[in-house]
């Protein structure tokens, strides 16, 4: 049952041939079976999630109308608030942080009556790109269990690949979204900037958050997408036009494609088996009917840095409020008072008067230590990177220029957009890496993000496909990107490409 | 105050609380009084996934205000982080505007009717929108060291107003604040009550002292939390013989190294400024756009409409009263400096009799008074503009004289009663000039002594006449009587 898709099961669950809570119980026991050895999940709620069921489906038989997602369980991503609920970014910082309200996507969800079956794990505040920056916990691979799921949505994006759930929500600041789905072999989606609302989206880097679904098709995506996009009063960055109903025309194939190809995507560094995979692909659209043409993205080469300007100063801003007095785990005060008292009659007895005067206040060493014991390393170091951007003196050179290389990223894209209707290519350099192996090295986890970056920097629309296998049965994504609000397209483009492959039904062998 | 040793240059930077009934970026209420924590909600709280949402109605009162102050509007206008860590700033940034305000480049004319300054315009630099922060309070009883913080105030819209440095003594900055806040008033944008602290100053004070060898200037200071008017006025004095006094110490000047604006406190009750602790280099508060809050546009087209809605200001009224009812300066600024209510009040009076100078006089002398020592509005003082007039015509007619105008006005506020039906109870009533000239002749015939001492030029003695002729007749004009006196006598050989 539970290799299923979304679609597919809705049509059982309507005409009553399975009940959500036969379903519910299903993905409880797979999950109960396989997350030891993945780890997709921080949190499953069985009991919980049961109930609900067990509520829709009483509701159900009693005939009432119900909402799109009827009984459907879905997982969500640890950083959407949902109110009662922990919501712990995979964060010491927030282990214990329940949000008092509910997010937009996850009040969307309910009204829906989709089944919340549990919450999945993540790096620290969306930012890595292999989800070993989790502060609560490792996730695996399904494909193999010795590497990374990608990140930072690699809980998303794993319980989808492990049949743990068929619907997820990941959310995407450089890649988040579709490098695990690549890496995992399933289908993700980062919508146009402002087209699902943040609100409730415990904010990485405001201006590149976007949460979107993680499915098995393009088809489920659609369902999924219907139902959290579209306009919210709470959050004015959410663009003003309703959603269209993209599972009305996700099946419809689209006549006359144009496919871009960014010649700098094809350059070095990428991985032949990846390029082998995404230039088969590109075949299979044309005996399609689709048309390819070659462009040029003369800024891609400034996206990475960009965005590690960009990126970590709203994040230095928007994790200003853990300091352990207003949100975040507070240190051990009595230990730092003590620390502090004998600190200064240390200084004082060597005669360091003036030494001894200016350290810090208790409540200064109160922020100081908060920080420190709760964020980890990633964390810190963008935290620093953004505070030092920003800084008087460096912010022009810094954050300015960036601002202003992102609008010429922008202009590539805009200029890319005249030629062709969607932009073919890889998700990532390369399939899966190993658990370990990039973590010593930030300048190499920061490159994984080469291909995907961009789309954020410019709030378009990017879609992750699986294409292909490595050698080893690796996954490999292939990436399509839209201009703004043309999600439909994206896919449609991806529903056709499904509907000609079967990469998107290999299984990983668990 | 102002001296010959030195030149004062002030600049003011106040802080207006808008009227709005909820905040600035979200709907929780801004009222004032309410017990701690009960006015938030996940975003003023700054919760974890939480986004402001801007309040139009807040931005449409701050365009208000800054086209009263002939500020010009920016077409495109964004939000800024101001980023520093204190318990009362829930996200660890206050979402204020930087370099793009929505408005700047204004100006405020003060006068002075006591004329201790000519009139001149303040220059304003700019005047932008952000949100409060919480208020701390800090228990400092017995070696306790809680502190409480309470939010209720985090995300109430605050107008930042800030004036070029181009007043000369503490009478001018106090005029200043007086013309802001009746301009606020009137424009009904504040409430200005600043106890409550809807209206908070800061001064930015140094002195210009000609030396033998040059103009100097002295390091500028910072001087925060004053809560009063006079407290302004006081603070900017004592600040300047202190600057004066601290530069003939140490010869210290603006722009000497090592020397840095000062951040001092005002002590109302020792009524001296304080240094406040501070780091030495400039705050850097590491401003950035405001990702969560898309950019404010402002067409032509809503700037106008915006203005048509501004009514009359303090000053175009005060020039209106003054050329139409011929008052003085002086008069008009009472009258203005009262509620928008009071002039209408006055102007209905005034043209209802006919005589603006009367009408002024009898409302500053009598239903200002009255409404003071009532503690009255002018909606609640029961004689309406129109019966007061009534009145009015009446003494202006010698119906009635002035001083039993009075009377009559008593009983009208007392009772209700029209003019003619407040008269005719105290038994007021016109007396014929007849019966008055025949009391007059038997006056003069009965007091030969008095005659006899206003012939030799003590004019006084007429008054003894009027006295004795209201205890004959209480509605005898006093006036009439004196002159008719006068003139009997000096037709006498
Ligand atoms: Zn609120």
């Amino acid at each position: 049952m539970h290799e299923q898709t979304a679609t597919e099961l809705l049509g059982l669950l309507h005409s009553g041939k399975v009940s959500s809570e036969e379903l519910t119980k299903a993905y409880a026991e797979r999950i109960a079976a396989i997350d030891p050895k993945v780890g997709a999940f921080l949190r499953v709620d069985v009991d919980g999630a049961l109930a609900q069921a067990r509520a829709i489906d009483a509701r159900r038989k009693s005939g009432e109308k119900l909402g799109k997602l009827a009984g459907l369980p879905v997982a969500v991503k640890d950083l959407l608030c949902s109110q009662g609920d922990l919501a712990t970014c995979g964060s010491k910082m927030l282990a214990d942080y329940r949000a008092p309200y509910d997010s937009t996507i996850v009040a969307r969800l309910k009204s829906a009556d989709a089944v919340l079956l549990g919450r999945t794990n993540m790096d620290e505040f969306a930012m890595g790109g292999s989800t070993e920056n989790s502060a609560l916990g490792k996730t695996q691979n399904p494909w193999d269990l010795t590497r990374t799921p990608g990140g930072s949505s690699g809980g998303a994006a794993a319980c989808v690949a492990a049949d743990m759930a068929c619907l997820s929500i990941g959310t995407d600041t450089g890649g988040s979204i579709r490098q695990p789905a690549a890496h995992c072999g399933i289908t993700g989606l980062k919508p146009t900037y402002g087209r699902v609302s943040r609100h409730g989206l415990i904010a990485f880097a405001s201006s590149l958050d976007q949460a979107g679904p993680m499915t098995r098709t393009a088809e489920d995506a659609a369902l999924l997408l219907e139902t959290i996009a579209g306009p919210d009063p709470l959050d004015s960055t959410c663009i003003a036009e309703p959603a269209p109903r993209y599972t009305e025309t996700v099946r419809e194939p689209l006549q006359g494609l144009t496919l871009g190809l960014v010649r700098e995507h094809f350059a070095a560094g990428l991985d032949g088996d990846v390029e082998r995979a995404v230039r088969e692909a590109i075949k299979v659209y044309e005996s399609l009917g689709a048309k390819v043409k070659e462009i040029s993205f003369p800024h891609a080469k400034y996206g990475v840095a960009v965005y590690y300007i960009i990126a970590p100063c709203e994040a230095s801003s928007n994790l200003a409020r853990y300091d352990g007095v207003h949100y975040g785990r507070r240190t051990d005060e009595a230990k730092l008072v003590a620390e502090l008292d004998a600190e200064r009659k240390e200084l004082l007895a060597a005669g360091r008067k003036r030494e001894a005067e200016q350290l810090d206040t208790s409540l200064v060493r109160l922020y100081r230590k908060s920080r420190a014991e709760g964020f980890g390393p990633e964390v810190k170091r963008r935290v620093m990177l953004g505070t030092y951007a920003l800084s008087a003196g460096y912010y022009d050179a810094y954050y300015l220029k960036a601002l202003k290389v992102r609008r010429l990223i922008r202009q590539d894209y805009d200029e890319a957009f005249r030629q062709v209707d969607l932009i073919a290519g890889p998700v990532t350099t390369s399939p899966a890496f190993k658990i370990g192996e990039k973590v010593a090295d930030p300048m190499a986890m920061y490159l994984v993000d080469l291909y995907t970056v961009s789309a954020n920097l410019a709030g378009v629309g990017g879609i992750s496909i699986p294409c292909g296998a490595s050698p080893a049965g690796l996954p490999i994504g292939l990436q399509l990107q839209c201009p703004p609000l043309a999600e439909d397209k994206l896919l449609r483009a991806a529903h056709m490409f499904q509907t000609a492959t079967d990469w998107h039904q290999r299984r990983p062998k668990l | 105050m102002s001296s010959e040793k030195y030149t004062i240059v002030i600049g003011l930077e106040t802080h207006v609380q808008l009227q709005t009934r909820t905040k600035l970026f979200c709907s929780c209420s801004t009222k004032f009084g309410a017990a701690p924590n009960t006015q938030t909600c996940p975003i003023c709280s700054g919760n974890p996934g939480t986004l402001p949402v801007m309040n139009r109605r807040a931005f449409d009162l701050g365009l208000q205000t800054a086209l009263a102050l002939n500020c010009t509007i920016a077409p495109f206008t964004k939000w800024d982080r101001k980023q520093y860590y204190y318990p009362d700033l829930p996200k660890g940034y206050q979402i204020s505007q930087y370099d793009l305000p929505f408005s700047s480049e204004g100006h405020l004319e003060i006068s002075d009717s006591k004329g201790r300054f000519e009139t001149k315009r303040v220059g304003i630099f700019r005047a932008h929108l952000e949100e409060d922060a919480g208020k701390s309070m800090h228990d400092e009883q017995a070696g306790k060291a809680d502190s409480k913080i309470d939010l209720n105030r985090t995300g109430t819209p605050l107008l930042e107003i800030v004036t070029k440095p181009d007043m000369r003594s503490p009478a001018e900055a106090k005029a200043y604040l007086t013309e802001l806040k009746l301009l606020l008033t009137y424009l009904g944008v504040s409430d200005c009550n600043m106890q409550e602290g809807s209206l908070r100053v800061d001064a930015n004070v140094n002195l210009h002292i000609d030396t033998p060898a040059g103009k100097i200037a002295t390091p500028i200071v910072e001087i925060k939390n004053m809560n009063s008017f006079r407290a302004v006025e006081k603070a900017i004095g004592y600040e300047a013989e202190r600057q004066y006094a601290d530069w003939q110490e140490t010869g210290k000047k603006l722009g000497d190294p090592g020397v840095f604006k000062q951040t001092r406190g005002w002590d109302d009750t020792a009524g001296v400024t304080r240094s406040q602790r501070a780091k030495e280099e400039s705050s850097d508060y590491r401003y950035f756009p405001d990702p969560d809050l898309v950019p404010v546009t402002v067409s032509p087209e809503r700037i106008e409409e915006v203005r048509r809605t501004l009514g009359e200001l303090p000053a175009q009224l005060r020039t209106r009263l003054e050329t139409t009812y011929a008052i003085t300066p002086y008069d008009s600024e009472v009258i203005v400096n009262q509620e928008r209510k009071f002039v209408d009040y006055f102007t209905e009076v005034a043209a209802a009799c006919g005589d603006g100078k009367m009408a002024s006089n009898w409302l500053q002398q009598d239903v200002l008074r009255v409404m003071s020592e009532r503690d009255l509005t002018i909606e609640s003082y029961p004689v309406r503009a129109a019966a007061l007039a009534e009145l009015l015509l009446k003494v202006k007619a010698g119906d009635v004289d002035t001083s039993r105008g009075r009377e009559v006005l008593q009983r009208m506020f007392d009772h209700g009663e029209n003019a003619a039906a407040a008269m005719s109870a105290l038994g007021i009533e016109k007396v014929d000039e007849s019966a008055l000239v025949s009391l007059c002749e038997e006056l003069v015939a009965a007091n030969p002594r008095l005659v006899a001492d206003v012939k030799a030029g003590k004019m006084q003695a007429a008054g003894a006449f009027v006295g004795q002729a209201k205890k004959k007749n209480p509605n005898a004009n006093p006036a009439r009587i004196r002159d008719l006196c006068l003139e009997i006598i000096a037709k006498l050989p």
